[in-house]
């Protein structure tokens, strides 16, 4: 064996807090975690999406319950952070949406180069963050 | 290759990737293309959009039979995603198989609900 293959860091038990802080991921694989992270977050939120569903479709005064949650609150949480959780799902939603586009089209048309998959990346995550961007300054009342 | 058979066999992997991949992959169609036709809807709608509008969008049969389509492809997505992630980061076949346990019930109980909420408009 060489010196330089010797040199080598060897990540055989990678510990949560030593080592994943000093990875650096290429675009893809932000991409990918990103996308496992968002959909855990739908996951565990579920109950507060179809809550969401449950009172804007109900009835009239099920719809006001559910405009006055973003304004004057719910029960003793604020409005300002019911937004916030909203702003968090806006993002969840459309990061996990466009990764999978992203997903399906290399499966359909066997896109599998590294320019792409840095490429597409990219465009993964600037779309995901500009668009909750955008929908985040309607919801936060900005335009 | 570590003996994973008989009374070592491990009850909650998955062992059956390709059917999983398929269904994930289908059902995530049918949710980005019911996404975008919701959206649409809302998008196009000029001024605020009112209780009459919102509630409007589900009322027609074929929405509600999408609607619940999309729900249930929701649950077996979720499904399938959830369980990658037990499968991945916890070992301990009992704490999985909790984990697992509690995932069917939790999206399961949700989509329920959903449903219930969707038909009795």
């Amino acid at each position: 064996m060489t010196e330089i293959a010797k040199q080598r860091p060897e990540f055989r038990n990678i510990n949560a807090i030593t080592d994943l802080t000093t990875y650096r991921l290429p675009p893809a694989g932000w991409v990918s975690i990103l996308h496992r992270v968002s959909g855990a977050i739908l996951f565990l939120l579920l109950p507060f999406i179809i809550w969401l569903f449950d009172t804007s479709v109900t009835s009239e005064i099920s719809f006001a319950r559910f405009s006055s949650a973003f304004g004057a609150g719910l029960g003793f949480v604020p409005g300002w952070f019911v937004k916030l959780v909203a702003l968090a799902l806006i993002w969840a939603y459309l990061h996990h949406f466009v990764a999978g586009v992203r997903h399906l089209y290399m499966d359909a048309t066997h896109s599998v180069t590294k320019e792409f998959g840095r490429s597409s990346a990219i465009v993964t995550l600037v779309l995901g963050v500009g668009l909750t961007a955008v929908l985040g300054a309607k919801l936060f009342g900005l335009y | 290759m570590s003996v994973n058979y008989g009374s070592k066999r491990v009850v909650v992997g998955a062992h059956y990737g390709l059917r999983d991949w398929l269904a994930q992959r289908v059902t995530a169609v049918l949710m980005a293309l019911f996404t975008v036709l919701l959206l649409a809807q809302v998008v196009f709608t000029k001024g605020p959009i009112g209780y009459d509008l919102w509630a409007g969008i589900f009322a027609a049969q074929w929405m509600k039979v999408l609607t619940f389509t999309v729900i249930i492809s929701l649950a077996y997505h979720a499904w399938v995603g959830v369980r990658d992630i037990w499968m991945d980061y916890v070992k301990p076949v009992a704490i999985r198989l909790i984990l697992q346990v509690f995932s069917i019930v939790w999206l399961v109980g949700c989509a329920g609900w959903a449903v219930q909420v969707l038909w009795r408009l």
